[in-house]
């Protein structure tokens, strides 16, 4: 177990060609909590996660992950699972979908391995968690693109991580499949303790999941638990339009 | 056989065999990553490193793999670095290289038969020394690929991924790029810098359409690259036609005769469609 915070930004400040992308960035996340980082188009959300996860450098301030920063995390990388947003990929590309989810462990320590090397158990189990256990030899570019999203998820649970990170992943899924992805995002959070932050444009379907939500645009406008966030004027600030969403929590 | 009994036929056999190996593992990548404008932009752009190998009098396969690469890193840099896209990049590297290999080769009397060997490629004129530095590059680049063949093929599927799985992708993209640059340069001796990039793209591209995964693909592309080298070169002999053309002529042959299988049964459903009780 790792002591908290488990993320902890601290001043985060990105800029590009003299215009602000990001700025005074401040948040701490602890173990097993499930956050989401809600905000407009443009906000910022992915350029942030992208920055905390070390993809991007920031103009200033600090990230820690697990304690350390992102450039140093070294073996705690395996530790790691990660759901890119996925506008463009090549969708025929040749791999299985057990291919697919095994690229998911394909961390420094497999360099120069064979692929066999990551276990066979850890993949099945990633896809019986999406289930997509029975699909396992189907070519990848075969599957929906609903399928396709919930093997990305199953990728991300390869490595077994004790944090998970989350870039829209509600993109391509119907209703029924997103409440399902979100329920088994709480099983492992509840039952694996497992630490998971979420990026998401739907701001009534994460608000029922997350136990904290933090409000974007290009800095922090509002954070804290789902009814805070969405009663609070700040909301309104940050989306610079009307929000009136009713919050239910899942299950409550 | 004959054709086997003659030295020139034997290194020319031997040369084509390991390009035929070499192109069509490259071509995976470049089929998969799309890059087959990379190919053609660094086969054209190296006629400025052979014209400089030709004029200072060394063998122009050396001057040519050191520019090849020199270009290939430099393209990989100014695209991921600076403010243009690929192409662009690929786009000037390709017509300053080309004219400046012009310019220095016209410097030479008589420089018409070197300039048409470089752009069409004469594989009888393959020496034991050009062999030597193929099979070089060959060694070096499967192995490589051998080595780092999941992580290649994670960067080509998802670079965001792989780079915060921590992997290397700047490395291993740039390596790719080295190899491609130095498969390009070894390709040229067999068909020239004009033809060198189908067999860059060809031979993956028949097994990009007959497989749906990697495992098929790739076995698929060498079967590819090898019978097109070895029966153009064969066919070259006989009906005396220029090697090179020949070649890339046989691969688009089974590159289009895949597309025959599909079309058949195309054909027969509509046949069974239009006339129901026909035992054809």
């Amino acid at each position: 177990m790792f002591l908290n915070p488990v993320v902890e930004t601290k001043d985060i400040k990105l800029s590009w060609n003299g215009y602000k992308i990001l700025e005074n960035i401040n948040m701490r996340i602890n173990t097993g909590d499930m956050i989401g980082i809600v905000g407009p188009n443009g906000a910022g959300k992915t350029t942030l996660l992208r920055i905390i996860l070390g993809l991007l450098r920031p103009t200033s301030g600090e990230i820690f992950i697990f304690g350390r920063s992102p450039k140093k995390l070294g073996k705690l990388r395996g530790k790691i699972g990660y759901m890119p947003q996925r506008p463009f990929f090549n969708r025929r590309f040749p791999l299985s979908v057990s291919d697919v989810v095994a690229m998911g462990g394909l961390t420094p320590g497999f360099l120069g391995k064979p692929f066999s090397g990551i276990r066979r158990e850890k993949i099945r189990r990633s896809l019986k968690k999406v289930d997509l256990l029975p699909l396992e030899k189907r070519p990848f570019a075969e599957l929906s693109g609903g399928q396709q999203q919930r093997a990305f998820l199953a990728r991300a649970l390869c490595k077994e991580p004790l944090l998970l990170f989350l870039d829209e992943p509600n993109t391509g899924l119907d209703l029924p499949t997103q409440h399902r992805f979100y329920s088994l995002l709480e099983e492992l959070q509840k039952n694996q303790g497992v630490t998971i932050v979420v990026v998401s444009h739907d701001l009534a379907m994460i608000s029922r999941f997350a136990d904290r939500l933090i409000c974007i645009n290009r800095t922090m406008h509002v954070h804290g638990p789902p009814p805070e966030v969405l009663n609070s004027p700040h909301l309104e600030k940050a989306y610079r339009c009307e929000v009136d969403i009713f919050y239910r929590r899942e299950g409550g | 056989m004959e054709i086997f009994s003659y030295g020139f036929m034997q290194r020319a056999f031997a040369a084509v065999f390991m390009v035929g190996i070499l192109c069509s593992t490259l071509s995976f990548f470049v089929v998969l990553n799309g890059l087959s404008f990379m190919g053609a932009g660094i086969s054209h752009a190296i006629l400025g490193g052979m014209a400089i190998g030709l004029l200072i009098g060394t063998n122009p396969l050396y001057m040519g793999a050191l520019f090849a690469v020199l270009i290939a890193l430099l393209i990989g840099y100014i695209s991921r670095h600076g403010k243009m896209k690929e192409d662009t990049v690929i786009g000037i590297f390709f017509s300053t290289g080309m004219a400046l290999g012009i310019m220095l080769i016209s410097l030479r009397e008589n420089y018409y038969p070197e300039l048409f060997s470089l752009l069409f490629g004469n594989v009888l004129a393959v020496t034991g020394a050009d062999l030597i530095f193929l099979a070089a590059v060959m060694t070096g680049i499967l192995l490589f690929v051998s080595f780092f063949f999941k992580e290649l093929l994670a960067v080509s599927f998802d670079e965001e991924l792989a780079r915060a799985n921590g992997l290397p992708t700047t490395a291993l993209y740039m390596g790719l790029l080295a190899s491609l640059a130095l498969t390009v340069v070894v390709t040229v001796t067999v068909v020239g810098i004009v033809l060198s990039s189908a067999l860059l793209v060809i031979p993956a591209a028949t097994g990009y359409r007959l497989s749906s995964n990697y495992r098929t693909m790739l076995p698929l592309s060498i079967a590819v690259g090898l019978a097109s080298g070895l029966a153009g070169l064969v066919f070259s002999y006989y009906y005396d036609i220029p090697s090179g053309a020949s070649i890339v002529l046989f691969a688009a042959l089974i590159f289009f005769g895949s597309f025959l299988p599909a079309l058949a049964a195309k054909a027969a459903d509509t046949w069974r469609k239009f006339f129901p009780g026909s035992p054809f």
